[in-house]
């Protein structure tokens, strides 16, 4: 091995080379989101421990989502789950047959993205108008 | 003793019915989030700024204490089906891919249990 120097062979084009299309961004943002969506599982079962132990833990986990970091993260779940929720639905389109011409899948590709960001734009934006809370 | 190579004595047996079961299994739990997720993202609006107490009475509600168990269950367990497939499409070694998949079953069961639990103390009161 050693007497024949490697030379340096060349790679077949992989991920790094290509200019991103529309769909291979959205599939890999659905896996992404999916993986992000296991920390917010861990935020749900934080919420009912903390609603289940009282109104001191409540309290404390009420004033951890108000601060910035919390409000950020609370926006990337309600993002990630729309994003995710959105995508599904194409994803089960495609399923069954429908939307897998090339043009289509761009274009509801883009859908996704808007869509998911008016849905979780909306959510936060009715709860900081107020519109929220008709449950108390 | 017979011959025939394994492949020749399964031959036109036809299917054996599973190679399809993490795809429809997928698919199902998928469609059953719909709706679900649909009713936590209305329901955590309803709830933004309320006070403990009426966190409590929503979560009382058996109606809403089953469609919030039923969405944590199928979500943790879609989860654990889609981060199994991210597993084994990116880690090769065989140790650490085990470890991974011990992680993400033993993640699920906890957080399974953990919520189930909170849910059972506040509803069961």
């Amino acid at each position: 091995m050693a007497e024949h120097p490697q030379k340096v062979r060349p790679l077949s084009p992989h991920l790094t080379i290509y200019r991103w299309p529309v769909t291979m961004a959205t599939s890999i943002t659905h896996r992404m989101t999916g993986v992000a969506l296991a920390g917010g599982m861990l935020l749900v079962a934080w919420w009912l421990i903390a609603v289940s132990y009282g109104p001191e833990t409540f309290n404390f986990f009420n004033s951890m989502l108000a601060t910035p970091i919390g409000q950020v993260v609370l926006f990337g779940f309600a993002w990630a789950l729309a994003y995710h929720l959105v995508n599904g639905i194409r994803h089960l389109a495609w399923d069954f047959g429908y939307g897998f011409a090339l043009p289509t899948a761009n274009k509801t590709g883009v859908l996704v993205f808007v869509l998911s960001l008016l849905l979780a734009g909306g959510f936060f934006a009715l709860a900081y108008l107020g519109k929220g809370g008709y449950y108390q | 003793m017979s011959l025939e190579t394994p492949l020749h004595k399964v031959g036109g047996l036809g299917s054996a019915h599973s190679g399809v079961g993490h795809f429809m299994r997928q698919r199902i739990t998928a469609i059953a989030l719909i709706p679900l997720t649909v009713w936590f993202a209305v329901s955590a609006l309803g709830l933004i700024g309320a006070k403990e107490v009426s966190e409590l009475i929503f979560l009382s509600n058996p109606l809403n204490a089953v469609l919030l168990g039923t969405f944590i269950l199928i979500s943790l367990y879609h989860l654990a089906m889609g981060l199994r497939e991210v597993v084994v499409d990116y880690v090769p070694h065989e140790g650490f891919k085990l470890f991974l998949m011990l992680l993400n079953y033993g993640f699920a069961i906890a957080v399974a249990a953990a919520c189930l639990f909170a849910l059972a103390r506040i509803s069961i009161v």
